[in-house]
């Protein structure tokens, strides 16, 4: 059955002044979007770049930030596991050195004390030191261990790790509904070594930049996992802070639930808060 | 791993909680109310209580030894950890009992850290019974001289006493200053003369001598430098005091037994440590060079560890260790049985919900062909049960060595423990 050309009631598809029309709404979106230069970019690549950019700027200068956070692993059958841990990050502004964050464990009982401090680099191997109460002892670990479970859960290292522009390359596939709201989805590929992910997907949403969603491809690129946030809350009017994370792996029906709570800003913490040297007097 | 448990997160005000270490941070309105002196909520009480049992296959090898060979053993730590001015002042009180069915010496009990923790912006001082470790060798902690040796716990040499110390560090950029002041020497605990595990010949413990009129009572000295940079993890130390190491020397006992006296020399010990990180690979080195037993002499542990992450397409991940021993003191320093020897071991971690690792390793005598297999496997059965087994294998032990009196001693530990 042949397509029919024009629509039911006679009227010609397309008119010329709608679509400028059209195009003049569609570039005060763009401005209204802000200059972010992301709609604004010629390639699906630099677009993709320029969103991760932004999402980046927005987040430029909180300086440091402290939480606690609740991380319930749960797999098929229902049986579920609980672990409490104390976060602490320090920005590193400079756009070619990561963050620095620290991980405190405090439950389970047997494991308490236990830290694990990073030092994240953009495609080198980061440093990590892991620190282990019994004993006293800080050591230094592999950190090319990046796609390897943290703690048993459905996170790998990097996924845990502070996610720096430069680690990846963008590409941007559409823009669609997430929820109430818009989002940009841009795909984007590791570029440091040893990551467990052939590429991975990740819908941030056109207000805030934040990230709502990821969708994680493993090596032979099938889909793995997808992690979905929630309950953001905006702190000193700026910086967006999901509460809930919720990573799911397909392959498996393992789930990890993080929850976020007691967010605390601009402590003051410098270099020797976040020392191999300080692991040791943690508790 | 040990530890306990900290309810801080649930019981604790914010204030108490915020910042592990920060002096500059705004005060929240919960800080700056009024404090009462002692702020019961943010005590924790937390520790573990273990039921143990060894078991021994074989006979014991002297007459005076009892023929045991199934040993239950318990063991309690609890913890109290006090902290105020925003965690970065810390009282830890950390007492240890431990009941053996077989063995006299090893129900003990110790304090193993009695200590208040004071961190500055970029000091900090520890004052009071604590440990400290320092090295980064698996199969022998050839530099780790702080603390003495808790032998009666495990021959592995892994378990400590509680040490009294004054300890200041200075972090800076350039790395870290540690400045300690040793006073009070603890005498390294042996196993009674009738236990598995206890050596030829019967240790007079009571009766140790020493090179210092002080004794005991010797102020020791120690200084260590450490430093991470780029891929260096290094460390520098000199230790002067007792020797943490007995020599142990012929005597004769009141009923004219021969038995063996621990004597402590004042030493001078300097060494150095060093990892360096490259990919997945560690590389490790620890030297040590010590004077005031007969000749000086030098010993040094060297070697790596290589691990394969999600071995087999799973999530594990295996390491394998391989480190060189080499000791050479002379004839009149305390012994070890380390003088030119090979360690091959392999580490496996499930990175599964239950932490489940497994350690294998045998250390090899490039002399004299005695072998000293050791497991060691630990899972966490629940929220608060743990399962530890550790086997330690003594094959092809020489009548004339050191470890002779072990020669029959080969046994298994299985320990549960519940954190509370």
């Amino acid at each position: 059955m042949p397509i029919p050309l024009t629509p039911l009631h006679g009227q010609p598809m397309h008119r010329r002044p709608t679509d400028r029309l059209a195009l003049a709404a569609a570039i005060l979106t763009v401005l209204l979007v802000g200059f972010a230069g992301a709609a604004l970019a010629e390639t699906p690549e630099e677009k993709g770049r320029a969103i991760a950019e932004e999402a980046d700027r927005r987040d430029l200068g909180f300086e440091d930030s402290y939480a606690e956070l609740k991380m319930v692993l749960s797999n098929k059958q229902g049986e579920s596991s609980t672990r409490e841990l104390r976060v602490q990050t320090l920005e590193v502004p400079a756009r070619e050195i990561g963050d620095k964050s620290l991980i405190v464990f405090d439950h389970p009982r047997d494991i308490e004390g236990t830290a694990f401090l990073s030092f994240t680099k953009i495609l080198e191997p980061d440093d990590q030191w892991l620190y282990l109460p019994a004993l006293k002892r800080v050591k230094r670990i592999s950190s090319a261990n990046k796609s390897g479970p943290f703690v048993g859960s459905e996170f790998a290292y990097e996924d845990m790790l502070s996610q720096e522009v430069d680690k990846y390359d963008y590409r941007w596939l559409r823009d669609e509904a997430c929820g109430e709201i818009t989002c940009f989805v841009v795909e984007r590929t590791p570029l440091y070594e040893n990551s467990g992910y052939a590429r991975q997907v990740v819908w941030i949403d056109q207000q805030e930049y934040r990230a709502q969603r990821v969708d994680f491809y493993d090596r032979k690129d099938s889909l793995l996992k997808t992690l979905t946030f929630g309950g953001y809350n905006r702190y000193l009017d700026q910086y967006w802070r999901a509460d809930d994370w919720y990573m799911e792996n397909h392959q498996t029906g393992k789930t990890t639930r993080l929850t976020f709570g007691n967010w605390e800003f601009r402590l003051g913490l410098d270099d020797n808060d976040l020392d191999p040297n300080r692991l040791k007097r943690l508790r | 791993m040990r530890g306990g448990r900290f309810k801080g997160a649930a019981a604790a005000p914010l204030a108490a909680l915020l910042g592990v270490f920060c002096l500059a941070a705004p005060q929240t309105a919960q800080a700056q109310e009024e404090e009462p002196l002692i702020d019961w909520s943010t005590l924790d009480f937390s520790g573990y209580v273990a039921g143990e049992t060894r078991i021994f296959p074989q006979s014991p090898r002297y007459d005076q030894q009892k023929n045991t060979r199934v040993s239950p053993s318990l063991v309690l730590q609890p913890e109290l950890r006090y902290r105020w001015n925003r965690r970065d002042d810390r009282v830890t009180f950390v007492p240890f009992l431990r009941l053996d069915a077989d063995d006299e010496n090893r129900s003990h009990a110790d304090i193993r850290e009695l200590s208040w923790y004071h961190a500055g912006d970029d000091w900090d001082t520890v004052l009071g019974i604590s440990k400290v470790f320092w090295g980064v060798a698996e199969s022998r902690h050839l530099i780790d001289i702080v603390n003495q040796t808790d032998l009666v716990e495990s021959p592995d040499q892994e378990d400590k006493l509680g040490q009294p110390m004054a300890n200041l560090n200075l972090l800076r950029d350039w790395g870290t200053l540690s400045f300690f002041v040793l006073p009070g020497f603890r005498e390294r605990s042996f196993p009674d003369d009738d236990a598995r595990l206890r050596g030829a010949l019967p240790i007079a413990s009571g009766d140790a001598t020493y090179d210092s009129s002080a004794e005991q009572w010797h102020v020791d000295f120690a200084l260590r430098y450490s430093h991470s940079f780029d891929n260096w993890d290094v460390g520098a130390a000199h230790f002067h005091g007792t020797s943490r190491e007995p020599a142990l020397l012929p005597a004769v006992s009141d009923n004219g037994q021969p038995v063996l006296r621990p004597h402590y020399d004042l030493i001078d010990q300097t060494s150095l440590d060093v990892q360096y990180t490259t990919g997945p690979w560690l590389l490790k080195f620890e030297g040590m060079t010590r004077s005031g037993q007969d000749n000086r002499f030098f010993a040094a542990v060297g070697g790596f560890e290589y691990t394969l992450f999600g071995v087999a397409e799973s999530d594990a991940d295996l390491g394998l260790l391989a480190e060189y021993l080499h000791d050479g003191r002379g004839d009149r320093t305390p012994q070890t049985p380390f003088e030119d020897d090979l360690f091959l071991g392999t580490r496996l971690t499930l990175n599964d919900v239950e932490d489940t690792t497994l350690l294998a390793g045998v250390i090899l005598d490039l002399d004299q062909e005695e072998r000293v297999f050791s497991v060691e496997f630990e899972r966490r059965l629940n929220d608060s049960l743990n399962l530890e087994i550790e086997g330690q294998v003594y094959d092809n032990i020489d009548d004339n060595d050191l470890l002779s009196g072990f020669a029959r001693d080969s046994f298994v530990e299985i320990r549960l423990s519940w954190f509370f």
